[in-house]
């Protein structure tokens, strides 16, 4: 075991959420150390190659990989550390153990911010373990991270936007995409990206889902079925499509295990993706030095991820009393009003009210005296 | 498959060339790239097999979490593909026959 190291905040996890925390805490003086267990920084920014929606002030227009760029530079200016290779496995209150490029170090944090980010969900159906049948997100990052193209004929289960961007970006690829497909009766997704590949002749198909897929050794079918008014498959309505790969875009789960190793507290959204660490307007959970930010404080994009982060490292570094009460707030407010904006219109009102019903939530539990609640 | 013209990425830009072994067969890689990329970009999807059942399985997460593309690199095994970058003169077996992982 190597000799122990400190730092004012560690953040763990090097993608929106924890560069914009990092950032926040080393610009106010808190010398800042970034964990991540991937080989390259930026989290999933470098695999999103479309423009970013928003306002001007959340770099609308920009793409996935020039925002992580830039983040990077950002956090190399503050001198925030950044470790790769670096997988946390332990959690003992403010210290961590981690595993960094292949030794054993500890780390002892004044605040640690978890910043873990979320994972794919899987979906059974008979075959669903088939080589070909991959989460969106990993086709994602094969075709604009490492350009391969995991196979030539896809199908797309799943039309959030999620679904329906990695869809455009195949095309982009130059692959086929034979169809999206979709249980519930409506698309999941922004309209303006599923234009896009409509415009391009795929076919959204509505109340259906993936009865089954097959192939010898590999995907080499899938077969589709309309649900009926019960939910259930009419198997009179399926029919084969050709393809060869399967991409399944059914959301994401808050990465949770180290929130729940420490020990904070937690409430189940399914809004949100699941169990997630209950935490207050300044992003701290029930334990005095653990905040969250990003998609493990509930699924969202990266845009907000950005600004729970900043929130997180601003509300870190004054809680160190490296920061002006008083200049906190103003700069705290700036973000939290920036996030009302990403959270307002039709498809940000069920986030925003879910994330309303956290607060309320974690304002009841301290309110009864919840342990370590401290204002 | 490469994708070797993208639209809004624009040509790739091929890193250094290196040569690894798969199940005894001489492939091409990419210096740094995942394993598992290098493994796709030639088409092979099946990265092992079930120890009980000898199912076949394929990169299914691509970030390390589900384990479904392990295979042996340098005689170590269950070393997951999609988070090991590709070195020069890496010898790779994927247990096809199933049994024994």
């Amino acid at each position: 075991m190597a000799t122990g190291q400190t730092f004012d905040i560690v953040v763990v996890g090097a993608g929106p959420a924890g560069l914009a925390a990092a950032i926040e805490a080393a610009k106010r003086g808190a010398r800042t150390l970034v964990v991540d267990e991937n080989n390259k920084p930026g989290g999933q920014l470098f695999k999103q190659i479309h423009k970013f929606f928003g306002s001007h002030e959340h770099r609308a227009g920009v793409r996935g990989y020039d925002i992580g760029r830039q983040l990077l530079d950002e956090a190399a200016k503050c001198g925030v550390e950044v470790w790769l290779d670096a997988v946390v496995h332990g959690l003992f209150d403010s210290r961590l153990a981690v595993l960094h490029a292949g030794r054993q170090v500890t780390v002892q944090a004044g605040r640690i911010i978890l910043a873990t980010g979320a994972s794919e969900n899987a979906v059974a159906f008979p075959g669903s373990t088939l080589p070909g049948v991959m989460g969106a997100g990993a086709i994602q990052t094969m075709i604009n991270v490492h350009r391969v193209l995991p196979g030539k004929r896809f199908v797309m289960l799943g039309s959030g936007n999620v679904g329906l961007i990695v869809c455009y970006q195949l095309m982009q690829a130059g692959a086929e995409v034979l169809a999206v497909v979709e249980a519930m009766p409506s698309i999941g997704g922004y309209g303006v990206h599923a234009a896009k590949i409509r415009r391009a002749g795929v076919p959204i198909l509505v109340g259906t889902t993936i009865s089954r897929v097959v192939g010898q050794g590999k995907v080499e079918a899938v077969v589709l079925a309309t649900l009926g008014p019960d939910g259930r498959i009419d198997p009179q309505s399926e029919r084969t499509l050709a393809a060869d790969t399967v991409g399944l875009a059914v959301g994401l789960t808050p990465l949770t295990e180290l929130a729940w190793m420490a020990g904070c507290e937690f409430f189940f959204s399914p809004k949100l993706g699941g169990h997630l660490p209950l935490h207050d307007e300044n992003m701290l959970t029930s334990l005095p030095y653990l905040y969250v930010a990003g998609d493990i404080t509930g699924v969202e994009e990266a845009s907000t991820a950005m600004e729970e982060g900043r929130l997180a490292g601003i509300a870190a570094a004054e809680s160190l009393g490296l920061v002006e009460a008083a200049a906190a707030a103003t700069d705290k407010a700036a973000v939290r009003q920036r996030i009302d904006v990403l959270r307002s219109g039709p498809f940000g009102e069920g986030r925003r009210l879910a994330k309303a019903e956290i607060l309320q939530q974690q304002a009841l539990r301290s309110g009864q005296g919840g342990e370590s609640w401290k204002a | 498959m490469r994708v070797e013209k993208h639209p809004v990425l624009g040509d790739r830009e091929v890193g250094r060339l290196v040569t690894i072994s798969v199940d005894g067969a001489e492939i091409e890689a990419v210096e740094g790239e995942p394993i598992a990329a290098a493994l796709l970009a030639q088409g092979m999807i099946v990265m092992r097999r079930t120890p009980r059942f000898g199912e076949p399985r394929g990169v299914f997460c691509g970030i390390g979490r589900c384990t479904d593309c392990a295979m042996t690199v340098d005689g170590v095994p269950n070393v997951r593909t999609c988070v090991t970058p590709v070195k020069a003169g890496m010898v790779i077996t994927s247990n096809l026959k199933g049994g024994g992982e």
